[in-house]
């Protein structure tokens, strides 16, 4: 079973030579630590910049420059600013290759629910909305079950939509799975992770097909 | 030279009444118009409707306006760091519109450029698309949204010149050139106010014919909402 850096390495791998990235807060911002050497990329963070880089020296931190997340953060060389409209422009223009972002729950049919818990939790949207309507490749980063141990991956969503029909891959700390028209195909298992333990905290259609091959985590 | 500067944060703000709409710049608390925050929060207006991304801490932001319960409804995308906001919005006593991100920008955006409606998929087939028009294009669905109306913006830049001429600096840019002309008067505060010419023509991200009033701030706080560092090896 992986923990969540495990989740964000096995991600990194799916990050290509020459991808603008937006990443999600949680999971998805350990991605951009384990990307492979060699493999040039620019994150995007929605509040407005593009070539994001890592923290900042503690005491060289700017108060004008922070990510979607308000953490601070620094920039790379190639690296830009721009306002909110111009940010999702990149967005819904579909300039962006590669979305990844969290999520409380996931539909078989592509569906995602990840901003609100009618009368519990109330936060927003943010941009995942402008994000999961318009990326054309979009990666969920979550643990294949909630606290309460059932499955995230269901048959319908049963939390408020934050999109539709829009999400291509999972990965959790069980398994990577692909969105498929008939259901969740698994691809690959968590290192000491059986199908049958994914099939028992999988709710929505499983579709095992063949040998299920073990992941390759690097380090 | 059309000369746009005001004294300063009292006369900016001449006209802001209770019960007006009022656009409020920045992301979190990064490039937010504290000064003239500040000075509704002494006005004492209340019953606004405020549209910001967020909606500041407590304490801090638009959080001041909140604790004084100054704002009735609150035009946002995330607000997930309030507890005042919370409490309000949850009690009812608050009404919250929670749009998408890319959608708030998008109907300022609108506003400031006489366009009244657009089409976007945000938001199609979630509780967002609610009421809305849904009209297919290239294949895909998508919703009808409109440009705001406000009454006020009030956006904050890192420096600007009497002629309202505005250059923002870093992530600090976010919603506040798109405010900027999208209401009625437009207000912008600078951390440094410059006669005009000093600025390079080229340099310049929001042109002064879309700032009503200019002036500078008397002090920035800036505070840091998450502080992420990293050690020196």
């Amino acid at each position: 079973m992986l923990d969540k850096v495990g989740i964000a390495k096995r991600i990194a791998q799916e990050v290509k030579d020459g991808y603008y990235v937006n990443l999600g807060i949680g999971i998805p911002t350990l991605v951009a630590n384990y990307v492979p050497e060699g493999i040039d990329v620019e994150f995007q963070s929605e509040n407005g910049v593009l070539g994001m880089g890592p923290f900042p020296f503690e005491g060289e931190e700017d108060p004008d420059v922070i990510n979607a997340g308000k953490q601070t953060i620094t920039t790379l060389p190639g690296a830009s600013f721009f306002d909110s409209a111009m940010s999702f422009g990149m967005i819904r223009g579909q300039h962006v290759d590669l979305t990844i972002l969290g999520a409380m729950e996931v539909a078989e049919n592509g569906d995602i629910a990840n901003w609100k818990i009618p009368g519990k939790m109330v936060k927003g949207m943010g941009g995942a909305m402008d994000l999961v309507a318009s990326a054309e490749n979009i990666i969920v980063a979550m643990m294949h079950t909630n606290r309460a141990g059932e499955s995230k991956l269901l048959k319908r969503c049963s939390l408020p939509l934050t999109g539709v029909n829009c999400i291509n891959k999972v990965v959790t700390n069980l398994a990577v799975l692909e969105v498929t028209e008939k259901g969740f195909k698994l691809l690959e298992r968590a290192p000491g992770v059986s199908v049958e333990e994914i099939q028992n905290a999988t709710e929505g259609t499983l579709i095992i097909d063949g040998a299920i091959p073990e992941m390759n985590i690097y380090e | 030279m059309i000369n746009r500067t005001v004294k300063g944060v009292e006369e900016a703000l001449e006209g802001v009444k209770s019960g007006m709409t009022l656009m409020v710049g920045g992301f979190g608390l990064s490039g937010i118009p504290e000064n003239s925050i500040a000075q509704l929060v002494k006005n004492g207006v209340s019953n606004l409707t405020c549209i910001s991304n967020n909606a500041g801490v407590d304490g801090f932001g638009l959080g001041l306006l909140l604790k004084g319960k100054q704002i009735k409804k609150m035009i946002s995308s995330y607000v997930g760091e309030n507890d005042e906001f919370e409490r309000q919005m949850l009690s009812g006593e608050l009404e919250v519109d929670l749009i998408p991100q890319g959608t708030l920008a998008e109907r300022c955006r609108a506003a400031q450029a006489g366009i009244p409606a657009f089409f976007t998929p945000a938001g199609y087939g979630t509780e967002v698309a609610e009421g809305k028009e849904v009209r297919d294009f290239n294949g895909k669905p998508h919703i009808l949204e409109q440009a705001f109306k406000a009454d006020f913006a009030f956006v904050k830049a890192w420096k600007g010149d009497e002629a309202g001429n505005l250059i923002f600096k870093g992530t600090a840019r976010n919603f506040n050139p798109v405010m900027a002309g999208a209401a009625t008067i437009t207000v912008a505060e600078v951390e440094e106010l410059v006669p005009a010419g000093e600025l390079d023509p080229n340099e310049i991200h929001i042109p002064g014919i879309f700032v009503k009033r200019i002036f500078q701030g008397e002090k920035y706080e800036k505070r840091i909402e998450q502080l992420t560092v990293r050690k020196r090896e």
